[in-house]
């Protein structure tokens, strides 16, 4: 596992030393050609082990039966690639119930260039704009109201995340940019359903992410925020701290002086 | 006549562990400087006791309420809360423990035994209350006016009356407001918070939607109760059509797309917590877990009954309907419901 790890990462980190000194100033627009061929490359090496070497998905004969190593990825779209490969969920480093969110060994280039690959093969969500991104003048409180009717049943209402069934959990979201709020929003990755432009405009997502980014800059009011989880955290915390630090005084206070 | 019935006292030496341990003098006995030092110390934490208020004050006057410090192990919490706490604690904590330290180290320290005294009263005391009791009943009569002494029996039995009448305020009955929601025929399913009534074509495969009925915020308004939204939420989720093992009736989906109740059948939290992958619907309150794949069946937890399903179809404009209320009441069990 750690071997894997590193060697990931060093791959990772001589395609980006490689690809840094060579076509860096290309345009990275999506469709672009030059993009496509390069993120096909990428692709190749770095994906379809897993997704097969047309993204059309990979299966593997284990004892149990064909076994999926990795989804079709025809039209998940270059949103998807971006969130997964930018939050460093993908290359995954070893087959688990949910992908985590870990080191980014791709440079921004190289994601945009496999998003342009994955875009080329089908229709699918985009990355967001920056102007859509631009969340200033949205309304916070349609924000939270949303927040609390999509979001906060599963990454809890100051979005510290929760647990799922069978071991899932949603992740927290305090390390979440507003672009991959959006994208996760979009495609729905892992566990998580899809919230399409139709049903959360594009709008209500703005309002969203500014509750988000609002909810992240929000102070402690006192003492310890243990993960804002709720009752059970401060409670567990008294009993065995608070509870503990009393047993304490009240041993020093009851042992006879020597 | 048997040996384990109990022996009369003083025949056994009681065992050598019964009785006060031998006395060791504490260092502050022996050694004035270590009384002396005990006595520096006690002071020193009075003197602590003494300054945290003025301490406390500074602080309080000096912090900015909107000051921001970020703490190891707290993080950024408030900054005249965090130290206007942590001066009172150390100043409370000081006093008392300078006080136990005072009476641990220079207090006598001699064992003394207190013998348990007899709990009851003195003979005269007892003899002394029966004889007021006795002078009052004489006194007031209580035993010679009979119709005083049966009327007054008689309005304190009949004093739990007020109550009756005022339990009817527990009503009224909720009749069949149990078992109807908002949802009828043609009623457009719309997004909750928003109000925006959905396509099919709007959902793609692996989502989801929380949705209100489009009358809920007249209702609402009109009743100034969220009364019908206790019951009216629904959930949209979109699956690929042969992922559905099996409905609460035949073709209730839409191409896919499936309705379920968000009420939970347990208790009667919102369950919104799907998991696109394994089609499950959580409960974030007790786990219970219902399969939305195969007619919201309950798979974990406590929920006894699986989550309700809303036929659904589109209306001539395209977007989502309703086919008609739900055919079983919504929500957790209830008493009548049978």
């Amino acid at each position: 596992m750690l071997l894997l790890v590193v060697g990931l990462t060093v791959t990772g980190g001589l395609y980006a030393a490689v690809t840094s000194s060579g076509s860096a100033s290309a345009s990275s627009t999506v469709g672009d050609p030059q993009q496509i061929t390069k993120g096909h490359a990428l692709f190749l090496e770095g994906c379809s082990s897993c997704h097969g070497l047309n993204a059309e998905g990979g299966t593997i004969n284990s004892p149990a039966g064909p076994t999926i190593t990795g989804p079709s990825l025809i039209g998940v779209g270059a949103a998807a690639v971006d969130f997964q490969v930018g939050t460093g969920r993908m290359p995954l480093s070893q087959p688990g119930v949910q992908a985590a969110a870990k080191q980014v060994i791709y440079s921004q280039n190289e994601i945009d260039a496999l998003s342009a690959y994955i875009a080329s093969l089908a229709p699918g969500p985009a990355i967001p704009t920056a102007d859509e991104l631009n969340y200033q003048n949205a309304d916070l409180a349609a924000g939270g109201e949303l927040f609390r009717t999509n979001c906060a049943q599963c990454h809890n209402f100051a979005g510290t995340g929760g647990a799922l069934g069978g071991g899932m959990y949603a992740p927290p979201l305090k390390d979440a940019t507003p672009r991959q709020i959006w994208e996760a929003m979009l495609t729905g990755p892992e566990s998580m359903p899809a919230f399409s432009n139709n049903t959360i405009t594009p709008a209500e997502k703005q309002q969203t992410i500014k509750y988000i980014e609002t909810l992240k800059t929000l102070p402690n009011p006192g003492g310890m925020a243990l993960g804002r989880l709720g009752p059970v955290s401060e409670g567990l915390f008294l009993w065995i701290v608070g509870l503990g630090v009393v047993l304490g005084v009240a041993v020093w206070v009851g042992a006879k002086s020597s | 006549m048997s040996e384990n019935l109990p022996q009369p006292a003083g025949r056994h030496a009681p065992p050598s562990t019964v009785g006060l341990p031998e006395h060791h003098p504490r260092r502050t006995d022996v050694d004035p400087r270590a009384a002396r030092r005990a006595e520096r110390q006690v002071s020193a934490l009075f003197v602590v006791g003494m300054l945290t208020p003025i301490a406390f004050w500074l602080e309080y006057v000096y912090i900015p309420r909107d000051k921001i410090v970020v703490v190891p192990f707290i993080g950024p919490t408030s900054a005249s809360n965090f130290w206007l706490g942590m001066t009172m604690g150390l100043g409370l904590f000081a006093v008392g423990a300078g006080a136990i330290h005072w009476a641990k180290k220079l207090m006598p320290a001699v064992e003394e035994v207190a013998e348990r005294h007899h709990l009851g009263g003195d003979p005269e005391d007892r003899d002394g209350a029966v004889e007021d009791f006795l002078d009052g009943t004489e006194n007031s009569g209580f035993l010679k006016y009979k119709m005083i002494r049966r009327t007054l029996i008689g309005a304190l039995a009949t004093t739990p009356l007020f109550a009756v009448p005022l339990l009817k305020d527990l009503g009224p009955m909720p009749g069949t407001m149990l078992r109807h929601t908002l949802w009828a025929k043609g009623v457009r399913i719309v997004t909750d918070p928003s109000l925006n009534p959905i396509r099919p074509e709007d959902i793609p495969f692996g989502g989801l939607v929380s949705c209100v009925p489009a009358n809920l915020k007249k209702v609402e308004d009109q009743a100034g109760t969220l009364n019908a939204r206790a019951k009216a939420p629904v959930v949209l989720v979109r699956l690929r059509p042969e992922e559905i093992v099996a409905q609460q009736g035949k073709n209730w989906d839409y191409q896919g797309i499936l309705c379920y109740s968000k009420i939970c059948t347990h208790v009667g939290c919102p369950t919104a917590l799907y998991e696109q992958k394994t089609h499950h619907l959580l409960c974030p309150c007790h786990q219970s877990t219902f399969d939305l794949a195969d007619a919201g069946k309950v798979v974990f937890g406590p929920a006894a009954r699986s989550m309700p399903q809303l036929a659904i179809t589109v209306d001539s404009d395209g977007y989502l309907v309703a086919r008609g209320d739900f055919t079983q009441p919504i929500g957790p069990s209830f008493w009548e419901r049978g």
